[in-house]
C-alpha cells in the first residue's frame, strides 16, 4: 500500500506492522489461554512473539493484484492446452503415469496443508505468525485447485485420476503421503510447522515438487509446467516462513532446541522415506528423464540441505543422523520401488512397465555401483517373461512398515541383498518396521503410530470390500474386492502399460492429429 | 459473418471426475467450481487422532451441532473457488485504490468538516481490531469446519476480514496518522463504549462449535454492525460534508453485499436440512442478537448521538425478518405431520 499521513512518514516495516501485528490485542475478557489453548502444549518456550521477523510483507490488497494475475494466465494456458489437445504433445503415454501418482498421492496433500495452516493461522499466539499462516493457508488451497484443473483435461482422456480423492483415502500406496500430512496435522501446532513449513517446503521440496514439474516441462506437459511456474513465488514464500520458524523457534530459549531437533530428525526421515515414491517416478516414469534420483538427491540435499544445516549450526541444529542412512540407500530405492510397484501392478492405478534396454543402460550409468549388480538381471528376466506372456503379479500381500507405511521393500543399509526387517512389542502387540529410523518413531510416540490405518491389515480385516459381499461366498475373489472398494477399474486403471488402452488411445490420437490417415 | 476454425476433435472418455459423476451422472461436464470444491476433503480413514483434540478425527462432523446428509449441499451462489476469488477482490481493490488515490491527490481530506474527520476517526479506527477478530473466527470455521464448500469460503472470507482490517488502517492514517491507531486501540481497549463489543468479540474466540461461531460472528454480528456503520453512520457523515469517507468505505458495502449471498445461501441450506437445525439456529440467533444489540448500543450512540437507538431497533428488526425468511426459526408445533 502507498500511504499519505499527515504526520511522519512510515517505513516499509512499520507500516506493515500497523497492517498486521497493530491489529491484535491482549484479550481481557477471556484468557489469552484459553483463546490459544494450543501453542503451549508441545513444551515450546516463546518470551516475545514481537521477535517474530515477518518473512514477506504482503498486505491484502497488493495479494490479490498478484495473485490474480497469475491466475489470469495460468487458465488462458490451461484453456489453450484442453482447446489444443495438448496431452497429444506428451514424449509418450508414460509420462501421464507420473500425473496419475501426482493427482492421487500429491494434490491431496496441498489439501491437507491448506488446513494445516488454517489451523495454525488460527492458534499462534503472535499476529505476524498467524498471517503468514493464513497465506499460506490460502495459497495451498490455490494450489490443490489449480492442479485439479490442470489435470482435469488429461482426465477425460486417460484412466487412473477419475477418482483421486476416493483413492487417496483408501489405496495401499496412498496411505503413505496421506499418513505423512495426517501425522503433522495431527500433531500440535509447532510441530507442524516443523514439520511441514521447514522440512517439507524449506528442505526437501527440491526433492518433491520441483522434480514433478521439471519432468513436466522435459515431457512437453505445457500445463502442468505452467502451473507449476505460477506456483514458484508462492513456494518462495512458503520457504522463507518455513525457516523463519526455525531460527524463531531457536531465538526464543535453548529449551527449545532438543525439542526442535527431535521434530527435524523426525520429519526428515519421514520425509525421505515419502520421497521414495518421486525417486522412482524421476528414474522410471518419465521418458525423457530430468536427472537421476541420486543426482537429484546429491545436489539438493547432500549440497544445499548440508550448506543449509551448516548454517544452523549456530543454533545448536545437528544434521539428522537418519541421513547417514539415506545416503547409503540413495543408489537402491528408486530400483526397489519400482520392482515392487511391477510386482503389484495389479493394485495400482497406474500402469507398469520394465524399462528399455537403452533405458537400463541410462540406469546403468547413472547407477554405476548398484544398478547392473543388484537390479539388471531381475529386471532383464521380468521383461523377457512379460515379452513371453508371462508377465508376473504378486498376489501375495506385503507386510508394511508401522510407521512409514512403506511396504518392507527397502535392504539393510550396508548388504542391499538382504531386506531390512525391525520389530518391537508395545502392550503385548508386535509391530514391524523398515528400518531404525522408523522403529525410534514408534518408538517416542507408540500410542499415535499404534493407530496407523495400515491398508494391509485392513484387507485381512475385511474392512475393504464393497458393501453387501460376502467373503465366505466360494467364489469369493477378494483382490478383485478389493480393486472394487479402492475404485480401481480393472484392466483400465491397472496393468502393464504394454496393451493398455492409454497405450492405444494415445498412439491412435495422436495419429490423427499428426497425419491424415 | 462467422469463421469456422477446426481442431481436431477427439471424444473424451469421461466428462469428469467419478465423485463428481456420482453426484450428476456421467454425461455431464463439471463447473470449475464444483471440480474445485466437491468432496475434496478427506472423510475417511484418518490415521492419527489430533494431540490438541483426541475426542475428534481430524476433520469430523460432531464438531457442530448442526447435522447434514451431505455437506456439499451448501454451494456458494459466487462460485468462488481460488481464482474466480481472487479475480472478483482484485477488480474491488483496484476501485479501493483509484478511491484512495483520488481523495488524496485532490486532498480531499483537508476539506472535511474536522467534526467529520474526528467522528470518523472514534467509529471507523477500533473497528480494526473487530475485523481482526472475524478473520481468526473465519479462520477457525475453515480449519475445523466440515466439508470444503464452507471452509473455502470461510478461508476467502478470513482474507476479506484482513483486508478491511487494513483498508481501516489506511483510512486512520490517511485521515491522521498512526497516532489515530494507537487512540483507537486504547478506546478499544479501554473507553467504556466499546467493552461490550469487545467482550463479546472475545467471548466468540473461546467457542467450540464453528457454525455457532458462523452465527456469531458472521450472521448476527456483522448482520447488525456493518448497516450501522457503513451505512447508516455513512448517511450521516455523507448528509455532514463527509463524501471521502465514504469512497474509503465503498469496498466495505459491496462486500458485505456479495458475502451476505453466501451467507443467506448456507443458512437457508442448513435450516431447511432438518426441523432440528432450523431450532438451533434460531436459538443461536436469539442469544448472540440479543448480545449484539447490548454490545452495539453505545456504538450506535457514538456513531448517531441522535437517532442511533432508533436506528439500531430498525436494523435489527429487519435483521430478524432476514433470519425469517431463511428460514431460521423453531418449528411450529402444530405444523409437525404425524
Amino acid at each position: 500500500m502507498d500511504m499519505k499521513t499527515s504526520g511522519r512518514k512510515l517505513g516499509l516495516k512499520e507500516k506493515y506492522a500497523h497492517m498486521t501485528r497493530g491489529l491484535g490485542w491482549e484479550t481481557t475478557y477471556q484468557p489469552m489461554d484459553k483463546v490459544f489453548p494450543y501453542d503451549k502444549m508441545e513444551g515450546i518456550k516463546i518470551h516475545d512473539w514481537e521477535k517474530w521477523e515477518d518473512p514477506f510483507r504482503l498486505t491484502m490488497d497488493a495479494y490479490w493484484k498478484y495473485q490474480s494475475e497469475k491466475e489470469r494466465k495460468l487458465y488462458a494456458i490451461i484453456d489453450a492446452f484442453a482447446q489444443n489437445n495438448g496431452h497429444l504433445n506428451v514424449t509418450d503415454a508414460r509420462y501421464i503415469n507420473a500425473l496419475k501418482l501426482f493427482i492421487t498421492g500429491v494434490s491431496p496433500l496441498e489439501y491437507m496443508a491448506h488446513r494445516g495452516f488454517a489451523h495454525t493461522g488460527r492458534q499462534l499466539r503472535g499476529v505476524g505468525p498467524r498471517v503468514a499462516c493464513q497465506m499460506q493457508a490460502i495459497d495451498e488451497i490455490r494450489h490443490v485447485q489449480t492442479q485439479i484443473h490442470t489435470i482435469s483435461n488429461y482426465n477425460k482422456f486417460y484412466n487412473g485420476m477419475h477418482d483421486f480423492r476416493h483413492m487417496h483415502d483408501r489405496v495401499w500406496y496412498l496411505s503413505v503421503p496421506k499418513s505423512f500430512f495426517d501425522d503433522a496435522i495431527s500433531a500440535g501446532p509447532f510441530e507442524f510447522m516443523v514439520a511441514i513449513g521447514f522440512s517439507f517446503e524449506y528442505v526437501l521440496t527440491n526433492l518433491l515438487f520441483v522434480p514433478f514439474m521439471s519432468g513436466a516441462a522435459f515431457n512437453g506437459d505445457m500445463g502442468t509446467v505452467t502451473f507449476g511456474f505460477s506456483a514458484q513465488s508462492d513456494e518462495a514464500r512458503h520457504m522463507t516462513l518455513g525457516l523463519e520458524v526455525i531460527k524463531f523457534l531457536l531465538e526464543q530459549d535453548p529449551d527449545n532446541l532438543p525439542i526442535v531437533q527431535k521434530w527435524i530428525d523426525k520429519w526428515t526421515w519421514r520425509g525421505v522415506r515419502m520421497l521414495t515414491l518421486v525417486a522412482m517416478m524421476m528414474d522410471y516414469m518419465l521418458p525423457k528423464r530430468v536427472m537421476s534420483w541420486r543426482e537429484a538427491w546429491d545436489i539438493y540435499f547432500e549440497q544445499n540441505a548440508g550448506a543449509l544445516f551448516k548454517d544452523l549450526a549456530r543454533y545448536g541444529i545437528t544434521m539428522p543422523k537418519c541421513v547417514e542412512t539415506a545416503i547409503k540407500e540413495k543408489d537402491h530405492i528408486s530400483h526397489q520401488a519400482w520392482a515392487t510397484f511391477y510386482q503389484y501392478g495389479a493394485a495400482a492405478a497406474f500402469h507398469t512397465w520394465m524399462p528399455t534396454p537403452e533405458e537400463m543402460d541410462w540406469l546403468s550409468s547413472k547407477y554405476p555401483d548398484s544398478f547392473d549388480r543388484y537390479y539388471r538381471p531381475r529386471f532383464e528376466y521380468w521383461r523377457e517373461q512379460e515379452a513371453a506372456g508371462n508377465r508376473f503379479y504378486n498376489k501375495t500381500l506385503p507386510m508394511l512398515c508401522q510407521t512409514c507405511q512403506i511396504p518392507m521393500l527397502f535392504t539393510e543399509p550396508d548388504d542391499p541383498t538382504k531386506i531390512a526387517y525391525r520389530e518391537t512389542t508395545y502392550k503385548g502387540e508386535k509391530y514391524h518396521f523398515c528400518s531404525d529410523h522408523c522403529q525410534h518413531i514408534f518408538e517416542d510416540e507408540s500410542e499415535k503410530y499404534m493407530q496407523s490405518w495400515l491398508p494391509v491389515h485392513q484387507i485381512y480385516q475385511g474392512n475393504c470390500f464393497p458393501e453387501g459381499v460376502d467373503p465366505t461366498a466360494p467364489d469369493f475373489d477378494p483382490l478383485a474386492a478389493v480393486l472394487q472398494w479402492y475404485h480401481i477399474q480393472f484392466g483400465a486403471d491397472n496393468l502393464s502399460f504394454e496393451g493398455s488402452e492409454d497405450q492405444k488411445n494415445f498412439e491412435q490420437w495422436r495419429g490423427m492429429a499428426t497425419q491424415n490417415v | 459473418m462467422q469463421i469456422d476454425l477446426r481442431t481436431v476433435a477427439i471424444r473424451p472418455k469421461r466428462q469428469t471426475f467419478s465423485h463428481i459423476a456420482r453426484r450428476q451422472g456421467q454425461d455431464k461436464a463439471a463447473s470449475r467450481y464444483q471440480e474445485a470444491t466437491l468432496d475434496l476433503q478427506p472423510t475417511a480413514n484418518f490415521h492419527y487422532r489430533p494431540y490438541w483434540a483426541p475426542q475428534f478425527e481430524i476433520f469430523d462432523s460432531r464438531r457442530t451441532q448442526i447435522v447434514m446428509k451431505d455437506w456439499y449441499s451448501f454451494k456458494d451462489p459466487r462460485q468462488f473457488y481460488y481464482g474466480t476469488y481472487t479475480m472478483a477482490r482484485a477488480r474491488q481493490q483496484d476501485a479501493a485504490e483509484s478511491a484512495f488515490e483520488f481523495v488524496e491527490d485532490r486532498g480531499l481530506i483537508a476539506l472535511l468538516p474536522e467534526s467529520c474527520r474526528e467522528q470518523a476517526l472514534q467509529v471507523l479506527l477500533p473497528l480494526r481490531h473487530l475485523e481482526w477478530g472475524g478473520n481468526m473466527n473465519n479462520t477457525y470455521i475453515c480449519a475445523y469446519g466440515y466439508g470444503t464448500a464452507i471452509t473455502q469460503a470461510a478461508m476467502f472470507h478470513a482474507m476479506d476480514r484482513l483486508g478491511i482490517a487494513q483498508y481501516l488502517t489506511r483510512i486512520g492514517l490517511t485521515l491522521s496518522g498512526p497516532e489515530a491507531l494507537d487512540t483507537a486501540k486504547t478506546a478499544w481497549l479501554e473507553q467504556a463504549e466499546w467493552q461490550e463489543l469487545r467482550r463479546y468479540v472475545e467471548d466468540t474466540f473461546v467457542l467450540d462449535d464453528w457454525f455457532e461461531l458462523l452465527i456469531a460472528q458472521n450472521a448476527v454480528l456483522d448482520g447488525l454492525l456493518y448497516p450501522l456503520v457503513y451505512e447508516a453512520f455513512d448517511d450521516a457523515i455523507n448528509l455532514q460534508g463527509g463524501t471521502a469517507i465514504s469512497m474509503l468505505t465503498q469496498f466495505m458495502r459491496d462486500w458485505k453485499t456479495e458475502t451476505n449471498k453466501w451467507l443467506d445461501a448456507t443458512l437457508k441450506t442448513a435450516a431447511a436440512e432438518s426441523p432440528d437445525n432450523a431450532a438451533q439456529l434460531a436459538q443461536w440467533v436469539a442469544h448472540w442478537q440479543q448480545r449484539a444489540q447490548v454490545a452495539l448500543a453505545p456504538v450506535a450512540q457514538l456513531a448517531l448521538p441522535e437517532t442511533g437507538a432508533a436506528v439500531l431497533e430498525e436494523i435489527a428488526q429487519e435483521f430478524s425478518a432476514r433470519m425469517q425468511k431463511l428460514g431460521v426459526r423453531a418449528a411450529q408445533t402444530e405444523g409437525v405431520a404425524a
